[in-house]
């Protein structure tokens, strides 16, 4: 008989681990005091932090509001305070938000502005969460960028609506012809068909239709644009200009017919490579030089087309960057399918080639945006030649911290937000291989 | 029993440049041209046509005329009798400066902050995300103004470092003074100083070369060459008896000694500022523009370049530091050996053309008053000759020639660098 059961029989129930290894104290231990040196990095950067917010927040809380003037704030807080180091005067804020907002854009037509802004949101839901908005959204996609330039210059319906119309006749071109002759003669009819309406038919139908039916809102003028409002115009535009354009460019610079692909090359080195500055020079003393004598158009519109040429070649490179990045079996796959380049590059090359350049287009997007920024240095009113005009009056001479940290955290917020949504986007559109 | 029959001759016909697909891409080439060259074409004659109109045939005549404007940061000689060509060729310069200064300055701030936001301190990380998000979501041009307003609103004026009782004084040992003019650094100065060659005689690009900085660079140069004959000789030796020879000393003796002998022969001191009326002399005076578009750019850049680092020390697999130390090296040499080289290859393209940008950007010194390429060429002197033709076009051949040769470099390196695919 052998009991020398020294062996353990029975299993020892789980103990907790130590008190200092979980919870609060644990993480603490391993994230802030794991070694002498990560301790001093904790006690700096405690330290920074401090010094930090006991300077911001009281300038942040204990401030200004309501005052005239640079002085009347001090006044306020000497009278409050004691001293006037160390207080913010948000009152210029209180003052002029409107007009850093807006620019000089009539205050009885703020509401345009708003629901321009408002729609833009509706006409992007069904692009940016295709998976929760139903795809008829698209349609009002598509009427929205005729239906923007109506609510924010106003004027005549008739002229949206008439450059829209070239749109239809050349589908309605296409559509007889392809079926008719061929594809490609289709394409062809359908680009003169809607050329000779906007440079020709399009102003009788304007001015026949306006004299008929004056059908319109009250007409604002370019110069009185200003503000963020015009920073987000600028962007919106540019963007949604150049990604077709910028698709057209990355094809042309992959493909094998030399001198379309020399061309495009050409096009996009130039604008990569000289600073946007020079193009808004280019927008606003020369572009009428190049244009027949004359020509006039406004500044804001010159300025659009420069700033568009500028992202699409951003946009081109990043979406070579995503064609470049399929595997090669992919071309060879859609070869071996019997697909025609254009077959190929709809339903096989370009989704996913877009997908893949997602990121990259949201921060040209996040770029370009910042970018509009720009303009003020010719001349436009944009929320820093704003703060510059504000800067000037006498009322608010000498002041800075308030109006930059205002306009800062407008681009914070726009900005900060869609390198979010990116984020998001490229999670879900994760297919777990590449 | 079939026979092979020659097939039959296809005739030409007009249809098959569109429809035949050996035909079509020269087709669709000859049209792409022709539609380029309509284009220019179009371009060019509106342009002289509007120019004849104006009165102003383009010609670059302007160029030698008298400038009679100031610059008053800059690197060599000038005054207001110097011609258009001189003050563009100073503004080129200053944009030379301010872009290496910031670059330098953004890779430095750059690398440390992409390093510590993976830092295993949470709070350190946390920091370090907070600033490149707070720079990365606002624009640059705001930022720059912002410096501006800083630098000119919240230092002291110069009359405050009068007097008995002074408001302000000035910092490390009385060496610099910042003010709201600017901020006075000690300059270098040779009192037994060996001269400048002049290149260019007289015409608009002359330029002053200090003999003394040449003499530096050399002795520098020979320190570096010796020092790494050196370490050769101790990597030599190591592989032979498997002893490494202590060189530390000897490395720092080669780096110094030369060059304190060479200081001491050409009499090296530094000039302080000194504050004389209402004003400093003497010393380097670095303006406001210069100091908030060097801070602005480089601070604005460096986010970026942390993005970068970040991305590109994540790029590595685990596995190779894994591997690394299954072969028993240690961290700092997994990191120098291993984890570098491989990093590099993803962290230098882009940074490159973060450089680029940086370059790029400089030319909003515009909205601060540095007067940089774009203040000179595209702005005063546009103004006053009203050669807005000319100019821009110029100034963007600059900007282009810039940007095409440090993405040649680029190139360059991403061929050396390359993997080798299928």
């Amino acid at each position: 008989m052998s009991d020398v059961s020294f062996v353990r029989t029975e299993m020892l129930p789980e103990q907790a681990p130590p008190a200092s290894e979980v919870g609060a104290l644990g993480w603490v231990k391993h994230n802030l005091f794991s070694s002498w040196f990560n301790t001093i990095l904790t006690v700096v950067s405690l330290y920074a932090i401090y010094y930090v917010l006991s300077g911001v927040l009281p300038w942040i809380f204990q401030s200004v509001w309501n005052a005239d003037s640079l002085n009347e704030c001090r006044e306020i807080m000497m009278a409050t305070w004691g001293s006037t180091h160390g207080h913010a005067c948000w009152a210029v804020i209180n003052d002029r938000w409107l007009q850093l907002l807006f620019g000089f854009y009539p205050s009885h037509l703020y509401w345009r502005p708003i629901l321009a802004l408002v729609l833009l949101l509706v006409a992007l839901a069904p692009v940016l969460y295709s998976d929760r908005v139903p795809t008829k959204m698209l349609i009002f996609s598509a009427i929205y960028p005729f239906l923007m330039p109506f609510l924010m210059w106003g004027g005549t319906i008739w002229g949206p609506i008439s450059a829209a119309l070239g749109f239809v006749a050349g589908w309605f071109v296409y559509s007889v012809l392809s079926k008719q002759v061929s594809e490609l003669v289709g394409m062809i009819g359908a680009v003169v068909a809607a050329v000779i309406w906007w440079l020709v038919l399009s102003s009788y139908f304007t001015g026949a239709m306006s004299s008929v039916l004056p059908i319109g809102i009250e007409a604002v003028e370019s110069r009185q644009f200003g503000g963020f409002m015009l920073a987000i115009l600028l962007g919106v535009v540019a963007i949604g200009v150049s990604l077709p354009i910028g698709i057209v460019l990355a094809l042309g610079r992959q493909s094998d017919l030399l001198i379309v692909k020399y061309l495009c090359v050409g096009f996009i080195e130039f604008i990569r490579g000289v600073p946007l500055i020079t193009l808004l020079f280019v927008a606003s003393l020369l572009l009428n030089l190049f244009l027949p004598p004359g020509t006039n158009f406004d500044i804001i519109l010159r300025v659009m087309i420069m700033m568009t040429l500028f992202s699409a070649a951003y946009m081109a490179e990043v979406i070579r960057g995503g064609l470049a990045a399929l595997p090669r079996g992919q071309y060879e796959g859609a070869d071996s399918l019997g697909l025609n380049y254009w077959q190929a590059q709809r339903l096989i090359i370009m989704p996913q080639a877009l997908k893949i350049s997602i990121p990259g287009i949201v921060s040209t997007f996040i770029g370009i945006f910042k970018d509009t920024t720009l303009v003020s240095i010719i001349g436009l009113f944009d929320v820093i030649g704003l703060a510059s005009a504000i800067r000037a009056d006498t009322a608010w001479n000498g002041i800075y911290w308030e109006l930059f940290a205002f306009i800062a955290l407008l681009f914070f917020i726009v900005c900060f937000s869609m390198s979010r949504y990116s984020m998001y986007l490229e999670r879900k559109l994760q297919t777990g291989h590449r | 029993m079939t026979t092979l029959t020659d097939p039959p001759k296809e005739q030409f016909r007009l249809s098959m440049l569109l429809y035949d697909t050996r035909y079509r891409s020269a087709t669709i080439q000859v049209i792409a041209m022709i539609g380029f060259m309509l284009l220019a074409a179009w371009i060019i004659s509106n342009t002289i046509q509007n120019l004849e109109a104006l009165g102003k045939p383009v010609e670059f005549g302007f160029f030698a005329e008298p400038a009679s404007y100031d610059i008053n940061q800059r690197l060599l000689e000038y005054d207001s009798r110097d011609s258009h060509l001189r003050a563009a060729f100073i503004g080129l310069l200053n944009t030379l400066v301010v872009a290496v200064l910031g670059c330098i300055t953004a890779t430095i701030v750059g690398v440390l902050v992409g390093v510590l936001r993976l830092s295993n301190n949470w709070l350190v990380a946390r920091i370090m995300t907070v600033y490149v998000e707070m720079f990365r979501n606002v624009p640059v041009l705001l930022w720059i103004v912002l410096a501006m307003a800083i630098l000119i609103e919240s230092l002291p004026a110069p009359r405050a470092f009068r007097g008995e009782n002074p408001e302000a004084t000035m910092n490390l040992f009385d060496s610099v003074a910042v003010t709201n003019r600017g901020i006075y650094v000690p300059e270098f100065l040779f009192s037994r100083s060996l001269g400048d060659i002049h290149i260019f005689g007289t015409s608009s690009l002359r330029f002053d070369i200090s003999l003394d900085l040449i003499a530096i660079l050399i002795v520098l140069g020979g320190s570096i060459f010796a020092m790494r004959k050196v370490s050769a000789w101790a990597q030599a030796k190591q592989e032979a008896s498997g002893d490494r020879p202590t060189i530390w000393h000897i490395q720092l003796g080669i780096l110094f000694v030369p060059m304190i002998v060479l200081l001491t022969i050409l009499g090296f001191h530094l000039g302080f500022p000194e504050l004389k009326g209402f004003n400093f002399t003497g010393g380097t005076h670095l303006r406001n523009s210069l100091i908030a578009l060097w801070l602005a750019l480089s601070l604005y850049t460096a986010a970026f370049i942390a993005e970068i680092v970040r991305a590109g020390i994540l790029a590595i697999s685990k596995g190779q530091t894994e591997a690394a130390s299954a072969l028993g090296l240690r961290p700092g040499r997994t990191m120098r050996l291993v984890i570098l080289p491989q990093a590099l290859r993803v962290i230098i393209p882009p940074m490159i053309s973060n450089y680029l940008n940086l370059t790029k950007n400089s030319s909003l010194a515009i909205a601060v008053g540095y007067m940089d390429i774009t203040g000179t060429l595209g702005g005063i002197t546009m103004n006053q000759t009203g050669r807005e033709l000319e100019c821009v076009l110029l100034l963007m051949l600059v900007y282009l020639s810039i940007s095409l040769s440090i993405s040649a470099v680029m190139n360059w390196y991403n061929n050396r660098v390359k993997l080798v695919e299928r």
